[in-house]
């Protein structure tokens, strides 16, 4: 057994947390930065932070993520960061070139009390930063928070920034995703173009991190909203935020700078929170809805009919993040499954609120946790005392799966050893149908190994 | 099969890689760039072990991942603990393939499970211990461990918990052997750091508790510095297993707590990798007098070399026999698909920049493919992996490298025991067989080749360009980018999931994987065929 130091027996801990759902701040804002075109991250901590981040990444995207870093020693952790980021500004324009820096902090640089601004305003008087160039910075502490919401701290940072008022109002929306694959992203840009919506996607790492093999490498390759939309996104009419944790705090800023008013939404997993985002678009923009949106639909409909009897009362464990978490929930009982068990670490009472309303009508009161110490050890657990037919989450489930012969479909982050997620969405109505046939083939999967000789089903 | 090699000006290849830089740096990273020279001339010293410059896109990592990941990552039944932000601990989490076996169902293997304090705001500003005993405390209930280990991340340092303080206090408590790593992320310039703080508190905290020596075998021996990625390990056990040779322990592959307590009892120390490892190599020499040498069981030629060294030492004319036997038993498969495999890929150029001894390790199996390596160089080395040993008089210890600890180290009044006498010593070395030795990785590299200490993604790109190898190795980091200009990139931290690739079996696997790699079709196929086409050209007419 992969996990077998994991007892039945569940003692409350409130100190150690045991094979954890989430991760630092720090790798959400360097995710969001790579969704601005012609844009560097940059990592202002020791050099770990930026290896562990882009090796991460890297393994889930299975494409280049560049990023730099303030390399601290002890020098720099005793006597501030400031020559670090200022030698590095200067370093990453000569010799990268990029249009934009994103500088986010670490644990070490925020326990240091580094105050980016000040930083970044010596480096211009210094010269270190050229005409026409930017650095934009977010405060993303590791011992707060999550990735989730390090994300949200840097699309935040995009709308204070560079967001403004020019030329008056324009019949644009603003899209901001919430942190979901670049499939995703693609696909809701889709989605707006069919509902003939402009739109203005930030962050939008569709291009950066689903590219093509050229033969070429691009440090700064096609994709990403560009610095110039970012400005606009003032003049746009309203902003959809996709997400409350990682698309809120950035609408709200929108609002508040800019005067654009906000719809927040869930990020459109499952036909549910689908048909919100598509009626959000009709009431913003005043569009009809198209056939081919409908036709859409209608398949997922039909999908679903078709196969119910296997999707029945199949109990499900699930970690996500609390964006997608919500959902996806919902989801599951939307289509007649039992959401059992669920953990997200990524802290957030009114998380926690929701998904108990969203489970309230099941049969049994599902278990869950959110925050502190709720971590895949605790799901293993909960499953070790009541078990479930199916696993959805990150790689990290797999080990629960081996050991408890569990089906599992791979959703969240991090995916490492599986492809498809860069390329493929699972947001909207298609994505919906990606969730439901990666359910159906680990259930079906399953059924066809388990099942006795005598009942082995040719057509199911 | 292209070589660039020849066609290449080496004056003009440090120009372009140092053009772009700023003159601060490009001054710093000219000491790090060097060309090895013939034999009859001097090649330049080389920089290293020196701060990454900020904002220079950089492949190396911090303390606490040579600490936590590299040293103590592949041990099964130690708990390691971080102390910090969730994400430390989180990254590090199985992520380095360490393989281990436990003995059965039922012993202990932690290396599936990652353990943190997920520190919090409160206890960046009231002070971390609290929490840190708590869940000791926690852990202790829960899964009993013999030892638990306490890694320090970057704030631990900064607000002042004192890791070992709580650690005593709690190993009393507990009758649990606990002991802390000051290991955060901003010591020292890389890893290594990271390394010598490991090696130091194992050889405090646990090696030389259990006296008992165990085992049949005349021949025990340490392996040190070998971290079973990919089942290295488990192919080099095989060997020993085959020699009759006992393998008292591991520095760290496949290891466990009760192999590292007797460690001392073993008669001969083999560094692999002697940049993560040479410290405790010295410690032990000191303290027990167990002599050591280095080896390397990456290459089918290393191996056997490695294993006729072993001999030497052990001395016996069977031993030896049996040795000599078993390597011509199975050089027979490895020649046979060597020889294939170098029919394919003789002649075309491979690149290494990785780790801090793979580099050097895995010339050997290019050099058995018949590939010559034209770029080499580490991510966390110091001078004397480059160099050889000898320049360690030579080294000026700078401001990061006194920050970590040098352990005094004194003979151990009782169980000091010289393994071996000094005239056998001599009489060995006279032999060609050095103890306390390593000649780096420099002096096997061709003429006209080239030295980078912490290449940077800049100069990873142009020498790419430059030399269009055939083979780019590297770590995950730089997998896609080196890819993404069509080159194969074979990480060599990970080994992109496969391997083994030590000893005997290793070399087979690696062989075949090189000429996968370079040989494949689809590299062939990466520009759509109607690129090639001229832009404008005639259209069918179907006749109605």
């Amino acid at each position: 057994m992969l996990l077998r130091h994991t007892p039945k027996e569940i003692k409350e801990r409130t100190a150690i947390t045991i094979n954890p759902a989430k991760t630092c701040q720090p790798i959400g804002a360097m995710y969001a930065s790579l969704g601005i075109h012609g844009c560097l991250p940059h990592s202002h901590g020791s050099q770990g932070c930026c290896a562990y981040h882009r090796s991460t990444l890297t393994r889930h995207y299975k494409e280049p993520v560049m990023a730099a870093t303030s390399s601290f020693t002890e020098g720099a952790s005793v006597f501030g960061g400031q020559a670090n980021l200022v030698q590095a500004i200067n370093n990453i324009f000569t010799v990268y070139n990029p249009d934009i820096i994103a500088v986010h902090t670490t644990c070490l640089s925020e326990t240091i009390g580094d105050d980016i601004p000040q930083i970044v305003a010596k480096a211009m008087t210094d010269g270190k930063i050229p005409d026409g160039k930017y650095v934009i910075h977010a405060n993303t502490p590791s011992y707060a928070g999550s990735h989730v919401t390090g994300f949200g701290s840097m699309v935040k940072a995009m709308v204070d920034y560079f967001s403004e008022n020019t030329a008056g109002k324009r019949e644009v929306y603003n899209l901001i995703p919430g942190y979901v694959e670049p499939s995703d992203m693609e696909e809701v840009k889709r989605l707006a173009n069919e509902m003939k919506i402009d739109s203005i996607m930030f962050p939008d790492t569709s291009g950066i991190l689903n590219g093509p093999q050229t033969g070429r490498f691009e440090m700064f390759p096609e994709g990403g909203v560009s610095i110039n939309d970012l400005k606009l996104t003032g003049d746009s009419a309203a902003t959809i935020a996709l997400g409350k944790l990682s698309s809120e705090p950035a609408a709200r800023a929108l609002d508040t700078k800019c005067k654009v008013p906000y719809k927040l939404l869930d990020i459109p997993i499952g036909f549910l929170a689908t048909d919100r985002l598509i009626m959000a678009m009709q009431d913003l923009a005043g569009t009809t809805v198209p056939y081919s949106i409908e036709l859409e639909r209608g398949r997922m409909m039909d999908m679903i009919t078709d196969m119910q009897q296997y999707l029945h009362g199949k109990r499900v464990a699930l970690s996500a993040d609390p964006d997608q978490l919500i959902p996806l929930v919902e989801f599951l009982i939307s289509i007649g499954m039992d959401p059992v068990h669920i953990v997200t670490g990524t802290p957030g009472k009114k998380t926690e609120k929701r998904l108990r309303e969203l489970t309230s009508g099941m049969k049994s009161e599902a278990n869950i946790k959110v925050g502190a110490n709720a971590d895949l050890f605790l799901l293993h657990q909960w499953i070790k005392n009541d078990p479930v037919d199916l696993l959805i989450g990150n790689t990290y489930l797999k080990y629960i799966a081996r050991d408890e012969d569990i089906s599992m479909v791979r959703f969240g982050f991090p995916i490492l050893d599986r492809v498809g997620h860069s390329y493929f969405p699972t947001v909207g109505y298609r994505g919906g149908m990606r969730l439901i046939e990666m359910i159906l083939n680990a259930l079906l999967d399953a059924k066809d190994r388990k099942s006795p000789d005598e009942s082995f089903e040719l057509v199911m | 099969m292209t070589n660039n090699k020849e066609n290449i000006n080496s004056a003009e290849v440090k120009k372009e890689l140092l053009k772009q830089y700023p003159p601060k740096v490009a001054r710093k990273r000219d000491k790090q760039i060097v060309l090895i020279k013939s034999k009859n001339e001097k090649t330049e010293e080389i920089q290293a072990n020196v701060r990454t410059i900020p904002g220079i896109i950089t492949q190396r990592g911090c303390c606490y991942a040579g600490c936590k990941g590299v040293v103590l990552g592949p041990t099964r039944d130690i708990v390691n603990l971080t102390h910090g932000p969730i994400g430390c601990g989180f990254y590090s989490w199985l992520t380095r393939r360490n393989q281990t076996m436990p003995d059965g169902p039922d012993d202990e293997n932690y290396m599936t499970y990652c353990f943190s304090t997920d520190m919090q705001e409160e206890e960046i500003i009231f002070g971390g211990e609290k929490k840190l005993k708590k869940a000791i405390e926690e852990i202790h209930e829960l899964l009993n461990p013999k030892a638990i280990g306490i890694f320090s991340t970057c704030p631990v340092g900064l607000i002042g918990d004192d890791v070992h303080a709580v650690a005593r206090e709690m190993s009393e408590k507990t009758g649990i052997n606990i002991f802390g790593f000051s290991c955060e992320g901003y010591k020292g310039v890389s890893q290594s750091s990271g390394h010598h703080i490991a090696n130091n508190q194992l050889f405090k905290h646990i090696v030389g508790l259990d006296d008992t020596v165990k085992g049949s075998s005349k021949y025990r021996i340490n392996l040190l510095g070998e971290y079973n990625i990919g089942g290295d390990a488990f192919e080099l056990d095989r060997i020993f297993k085959a020699l009759d040779i006992d393998l008292v322990s591991t520095f760290s592959g496949n290891s466990s707590y009760d192999q590292f307590a007797n460690s001392h009892t073993a008669d001969l120390n083999l560094v692999m990798c002697h940049r993560s490892i040479n410290y405790l190599a010295d410690m032990m020499k000191i303290k027990f007098g167990i002599p050591w040498f280095k080896i390397n069981f990456i290459g089918a030629e290393a191996t056997a070399k490695s294993l006729r060294k072993i001999g030497k030492y052990f001395g016996d004319a069977d031993f030896r026999k049996k040795i000599e036997d078993f390597i011509k038993k199975e050089m027979e498969e490895v020649e046979k698909v060597r020889v294939e495999m170098e029919a394919k890929c003789r002649g075309r150029l491979a690149m290494i920049f990785v780790g801090g001894s793979r580099a050097h390790h895995y010339q050997e199996l290019f050099k058995e493919l018949g590939m010559e390596t034209v770029g080499a160089g580490y991510e966390f080395a110091h001078r004397d992996d480059y160099e050889g040993r000898r320049v360690l008089p030579n080294i000026q210890a700078d401001a990061d490298s006194r920050n970590i600890e040098e352990l005094t180290i004194e003979k151990d009044p009782g169980r000091y025991n010289p393994r071996i006498t000094d005239e056998k010593m001599k009489m060995l070395e006279s032999e060609g067989l050095t103890f306390s030795e390593y000649e780096g990785m420099m002096q096997e590299m061709t003429n006209g080749s080239w030295a980078i200490d912490d290449i940077s993604q800049y100069e990873t790109e142009k020498m790419i360009e430059l030399y269009k190898p055939a083979v780019f190795c590297a770590g995950i980091k730089e997998k896609y980018i080196v890819q993404k200009m069509g080159i194969p990139m074979k990480q060599l931290h990970s080994y992109d999931y496969g391997g083994p690739y030590a000893g005997f079996n290793g070399a087979i696997n690696f062989y075949r994987e090189i000429d996968r790699m370079i040989n494949t079709e689809i590299w062939k196929h990466i520009e759509a065929p109607w690129k090639k086409r001229p832009e404008l050209h005639a259209k069918y007419v179907f006749a109605s």
